[in-house]
């Protein structure tokens, strides 16, 4: 285990900034959705109304914080924490630039997807503890598909891990300097962007939260801060997903030395982040169902291929 | 590191006793994701990274998110609290704890007696499949075989 | 299962770029208070009560509006002046009631109650949405220039007898024989 910098500081610091960066991303979202339904969007508040998200933290900041009394008041509080916990965990170990990052972990890969299902509790104990009809069955289907999705998750990058040999992010990173992932990988490629946003339960996958079905899911009950702290988190799983999506198959921080790192890093990130903005905007919601048999009969057995494929030319390469 | 040890190991008892202790079905279960979150952490301290994630992953992520997800199925409320505890009076527990004092006397003198050093070896990734693969390929394969039928069970039974 | 994976990339990514495409498109939305919607002339909004091209009031008080609001939103007094002629005392339209629906406008006999573009109407103070007589009078003669009833109309008030109205030839007597 080597600490990357270590100091609290460099913690601090990192975390503030995708928190900021996940805050900002509610005005990017809705501007962006504006843009692709022919309308403007939030541009009120400030210059482009960046200054929207502080109007919409000030509001849920001075909004009731409703515990209702039927709920399980430990469950209840706890969720929203874990979700907040869990994803900012999980951005320890993203290689965002050389000598950017908290943790230099053997085993990141691995440490996000376990902090990917520790995620469910979350959507669960908020569903489970609101003692409501509608929050009982956002977090059922939560469960199950996140419970699901994260099968086809690991298995997807498994075959980026057998073609490195490591689990360790910046060497994966660093593995990509002769070429992108995406492109040996492009099954894997697709399979962990289908897996990502439904992990992140964002739409076209947002079924546990399903407002026209369900009212809004998991967090019915929840009011104030407490709603706030899931709105975030789905926001920062977003943020999350798509540095992950560069740092595992799009190469990181590499590319053409006239800019920094980080910015390349930054850049291929809000690409994705657009790219599922743009999901959102065009693509409608999948039936219950239907979600769940694209999963286990088609995505399933389509990542057990590649990786099986991936393992057969990784080893004709090596024994030829 | 040793002191990581012995904090995580305090948070694993601890949780573990909350679990039993514990009349609401849904605190217990969290009391047991956090026991084996902490031995996920004392794994890592002693080397075994891999078997820490795996520990994560397949017990506290997966395994226990099923049992939370057959809890919601059962519906349980204020009465089977009231159940459980109704169960937990004193005189239920002379008899386990008189046991359970006899297997900890037992246990600890056997800890005293062997003494062994405890040498913090990295057990990576390659490690372990080199052993999965290598030497415990038969056990591996019984088990790969025995999920299979539980699986074809599953299938069968959900067909019906 | 071939199926699926021909509408992945055919409906599915179609639809995306579709999607995308709608950036370069002109926006639908109006920045309201900064850029003022064209309001059609018809448009049913806030209603008015006109005066002729004389400048006197065009009410009559003929009660026909109030009968006819669907809301009862509508309500006034008749009084006479020297001349016979009627006139509202108070006329009360309670804006907080009004659904707009334009009913008096029709049933108006004088063209005096009109329905303008104008909508904005919003107020702090739920009783300040009643409009009384004069609020409601505009110095003009609204969506009718020319019309004045008492010259068309073949009443004798004060000051006009029948058949001396515009365009109006003198009453003619049923019970004389002669054409």
């Amino acid at each position: 285990m080597r600490w990357e910098v270590g100091s609290a500081l460099n913690i601090v610091s990192i975390l503030l900034v995708v928190v900021v960066i996940a805050a900002m991303l509610i005005w990017v979202e809705r501007r962006l959705l504006g843009i692709w339904q022919e309308r403007l969007g939030p541009n009120r508040v400030g210059p482009l109304g960046l200054l929207q998200v502080v109007a919409d933290m000030l509001k849920i900041f001075t909004k009731e914080d409703w515990t209702p009394p039927f709920a399980d008041k430990f469950s209840f509080i706890l969720a929203p924490a874990i979700i907040m916990t869990v994803v900012l965990m999980s951005f320890s170990v993203i290689p965002f630039a050389p000598g950017v990052g908290i943790i230099d972990s053997n085993i990141g890969v691995l440490f996000v997807l376990a902090m990917a299902s520790l995620g469910a509790y979350s959507v669960m104990l908020g569903g489970l503890s609101s003692d409501n009809k509608y929050a009982l069955l956002g977090s059922l289907r939560a469960a199950a598909q996140m419970v699901s999705y994260e099968v086809f998750m690991g298995i997807s990058l498994l075959g980026i891990v057998a073609l490195t040999g490591s689990f360790n992010l910046r060497e994966i990173v660093q593995a990509q300097a002769d070429g992108w992932y995406v492109f040996p990988q492009i099954i894997g490629f697709i399979i962990f962007l289908i897996a990502g946003v439904a992990e992140s339960h964002r739409l076209p996958f947002d079924i546990p939260e399903a407002e026209q079905e369900i009212c809004a899911g998991y967090h019915t009950e929840y009011s104030g801060m407490k709603f706030g702290m899931f709105f975030v988190g789905e926001y920062l799983g977003l943020v999350l997903i798509s540095s992950l999506i560069t740092a595992l198959f799009f190469g990181g921080w590499l590319g053409p030395g006239f800019l920094p790192p980080i910015f390349w890093f930054a850049l291929k990130a809000s690409f994705f982040v657009a790219f599922f903005i743009l999901m959102r905007a065009a693509i409608p919601r999948p039936r219950y169902d239907q979600l769940m048999r694209y999963g286990w009969l088609f995505l399933l057995p389509l990542s057990l291929v590649n990786l099986l494929v991936t393992g057969a030319v990784i080893l004709a390469g090596s024994g030829g | 590191m040793m002191l990581l040890f012995y904090l995580a190991a305090a948070i694993a008892l601890i949780s573990t006793v909350a679990v039993i202790l514990q009349s609401n079905v849904v605190h217990a279960l969290l009391y047991l994701i956090l026991s084996l979150l902490a031995v996920a952490v004392i794994f890592y301290t002693f080397g075994a990274p891999f078997a820490a994630m795996l520990e994560a992953i397949v017990y506290a992520g997966a395994i226990m998110v099923l049992f939370l997800f057959v809890i919601m199925m059962l519906n349980l409320g204020k009465k089977s609290v009231e159940q459980e505890r109704s169960w937990l009076t004193g005189k239920i527990w002379i008899g386990p704890v008189i046991m359970a004092a006899a297997l900890l006397v037992q246990l600890l003198n056997v800890v005293r007696q062997q003494q062994a050093e405890v040498a913090v070896s990295q057990v990576g990734v390659r490690e372990v499949g080199m052993a999965l693969f290598g030497p415990y390929v038969l056990a591996v394969e019984i088990a790969s075989i025995l999920l299979l039928a539980g699986l074809v069970g599953a299938y069968h039974l959900a067909k019906k | 299962m071939f199926s699926l994976i021909r509408d992945t990339f055919t409906s599915q990514l179609v639809t995306l770029w579709r999607v995308f495409k709608h950036m370069f498109d002109k926006k639908d939305t109006v920045e309201y208070p900064d850029v003022q919607p064209y309001m059609f002339p018809r448009w049913r909004g806030r209603i008015i009560l006109s005066r002729d091209p004389d400048g006197e009031e065009r009410c009559v008080a003929c009660n026909l509006c109030a009968v006819a609001c669907p809301v009862d939103c509508i309500a006034l007094q008749k009084a006479e002046d020297e001349n016979g002629r009627w006139y509202p005392e108070f006329f009360r339209i309670n804006f907080s009631r009004c659904i707009m629906c334009g009913f008096c406008e029709e049933a108006c006999p004088t063209n005096a109650i009109q329905l303008t573009p104008d909508f904005e109407m919003a107020e702090y103070v739920r009783q300040d949405m009643v409009w009384e007589k004069e609020d409601l009078l505009i110095n003009g003669t609204g969506k009718y220039h020319d019309y004045n009833f008492y010259r068309v109309a073949g009443m004798a008030v004060g000051g006009k007898d029948k058949g001396e109205a515009q365009n109006e030839a003198p009453p003619v007597d049923v019970r004389s024989l002669l054409p």
